[in-house]
């Protein structure tokens, strides 16, 4: 059964988004979508300062046999991007809601994502 | 793995599980305006015999003339080892190995082909090998317009670079919304000029070493040119003259990112054509942008030396429409061929073959320059290639030179009208003084 904390915002495409005291907003994969990849060995993230357009392919997490598009789940502009995970990407596999985060955003919570219990219906139905 | 043909039973049983009745219902949904009965001049199948027949009587006129023909395919010497090997079954038959646990011995001989293209250009990793020199440019054209993809969709293909290879690359990138721009060369030097170079939006250069007209080119004031301006360079190489010539990787401050080229050098013969040997390489941080198969080396679970596939989440067969090329395959054949001739020379050998093709070719430029009328065309040092601005009709003295079983050169005016009566001439270790002295008195008959 994978995590889906309760505090965080989700899409249907298994991103997640966490809203900032700063007012940015925290993106990365969910426990589900990183168990479905499978152990990743490359996690490729857009520049900081790139301008994201919701729903446009934004990032590329590549497993052994598998490699999925991470789609940006809101419009806006990219803050900072963890860079860890160059030399860590099993972070994104370990720890998806903490040291596994992708990028950080600068825009506005859509209003289309969904809740935690929403979500879990979601994967439980998949 | 043996080749063994479906008999005509294995057939009937398989087309009977299809449901269709013979093999041409299966190429039904094919229109038959589309379709073609035959090929015009080729006959049907003919008995074995007939055919060497015709082939012994279509090749009786054929000489063996000495050949300073190069313009990117070069006659060097290929050991006998070379071909008696790559003839084995093992390796003959081999395709692209998907399967590790059948397939080390083809996996090595891949990994060790990447391990020695890599080093000669000094770069960090190659594949396992593209289909010709003409093709992998292109290749290396979208590979960097995707790493920099930031800068733009614009990439410099000087005119000093091989024509043929400028053709291939725009036929494959031209429709992909790749601008492609041609910076001149200078007449006097022919070497690349930079100097009217819009850099907006350039996302890479291609540096040929040497460049088409033989000419060495600066390719450390180049690539410092192009990374000022946040472009990548791809280094086109003859990677025989790598042997002593400065690799890509250590172009420039930082090296090229990019180094691709003809392998053909590499022990494959000339027959008419083909096939060819494309080899690519970039550094590290370019890999996942790199096109095609690549072998790795790794640990088995007992702790053993293996090969594998790696990397493929680039490829077809897993990101597909988002692939990085659409090779999936490699020229398994001639990359073995290659690795073989390079095994069998080692470094000193590859030396010294670049070194004889060098000298050769001053032997040759200064016979033929004593010539009335016979000057050279260019100033710039030059590899084993360089191209002479002869007096009289050029068709009518490659014709008698040939005649005197001389195969002269190439003439450029078809690509480079200004040099009307420039020909391209080239020498290997195979046309010693001797030959050069045999070239330059039919010239002088000629003349």
């Amino acid at each position: 059964m994978s995590q889906v904390p309760d505090t965080l915002r989700y899409t249907s495409t298994h991103e997640w988004l966490r809203p900032e005291a700063d007012g940015s907003i925290t993106v990365g994969i969910t426990d589900h979508a990183q168990a479905q990849l499978g152990d990743l060995v490359y996690v490729e993230l857009p520049a900081v300062g790139k301008a994201l357009t919701a729903g446009d392919a934004c990032a590329v997490v590549e497993s052994v046999k598998a490699a999925a598009d991470v789609y940006a789940p809101l419009t806006g502009t990219v803050l900072a991007r963890n860079d860890a995970l160059a030399g860590a990407p099993e972070h994104v596999n370990q720890d998806p809601y903490g040291e596994g985060w992708l990028l950080r955003v600068a825009g506005t919570l859509p209003s289309d994502t969904l809740d935690a219990a929403a979500y879990r219906a979601l994967t439980e139905s998949a | 793995m043996p080749f063994i043909a479906h008999t005509a039973q294995d057939v009937a049983a398989m087309l009977r599980v299809v449901g269709v009745p013979d093999i041409a219902a299966l190429f039904d949904e094919i229109p038959p305006a589309l379709r073609i009965e035959g090929l015009p001049g080729v006959p049907d199948g003919l008995p074995e015999w007939e055919v060497g027949a015709l082939l012994t009587e279509r090749t009786a006129g054929d000489r063996n003339p000495t050949c300073f023909l190069g313009a990117g395919a070069y006659q060097h010497h290929i050991p006998a080892a070379v071909w008696q090997l790559v003839s084995r079954g093992e390796f003959y038959s081999a395709y692209t190995p998907y399967q590790a646990e059948a397939s080390q011995g083809t996996l090595q001989v891949l990994y060790e082909f990447q391990s020695m293209i890599a080093g000669l250009c000094a770069l960090d990793v190659a594949n396992a090998s593209l289909y010709d020199g003409a093709s992998a440019l292109a290749e290396a054209v979208l590979m960097a317009v995707r790493a920099n993809g930031q800068a733009g969709r614009r990439v410099l293909l000087p005119r000093a670079l091989h024509p043929a290879y400028r053709a291939t690359v725009r036929s494959i990138v031209a429709r992909q919304g790749i601008e492609l721009l041609e910076p001149g060369f200078d007449a006097t030097t022919g070497r690349t000029v930079l100097d009217a170079v819009d850099w907006t939006g350039v996302a890479a250069l291609a540096v040929p070493q040497p460049n088409f007209f033989g000419v060495l080119e600066d390719v450390d004031a180049l690539t410092e040119a192009a990374h000022a301006a946040g472009a990548l360079v791809i280094g086109v190489v003859n990677p025989l003259a790598l042997a002593i010539l400065k690799p890509p990787g250590q172009w420039g401050a930082r090296g090229a990112d990019i180094a691709c080229g003809e392998g053909q050098p590499l022990g494959i013969p000339l027959a008419g054509g083909g096939p060819y040997l494309g080899f690519i390489a970039c550094r590290e941080g370019l890999v996942r942008q790199l096109p095609g198969r690549i072998a790795g080396r790794t640990l088995d679970l007992d702790g053993k030396d293996g090969f594998t596939l790696t990397l493929q989440a680039r490829e077809q067969h897993i990101r597909r429409a988002k692939a990085t090329s659409n090779i999936c395959t490699n020229q398994g054949l001639l990359a073995t061929a290659a690795t073989l001739y390079m095994s069998l020379m080692g470094p000193a050998g590859l030396t010294t073959v670049a070194r004889q093709s060098h000298a050769h070719l001053r032997d040759l430029r200064e016979r033929l320059c004593a010539l009335p009328g016979v000057t050279p065309a260019f100033s710039g040092p030059t590899f084993n290639e360089t191209v002479l601005r002869l007096p009289g009709d050029l068709p009518r003295v490659l014709d008698g030179l040939l005649a005197r079983d001389i195969l002269g050169g190439l003439p450029v005016a078809e690509h480079y009208p200004e040099l009307a009566d420039g020909l391209l001439v080239c020498t290997t270790e195979l046309t010693p003084p001797a030959a050069c002295e045999r070239y330059a008195t039919a010239l002088a008959e000629l003349l």
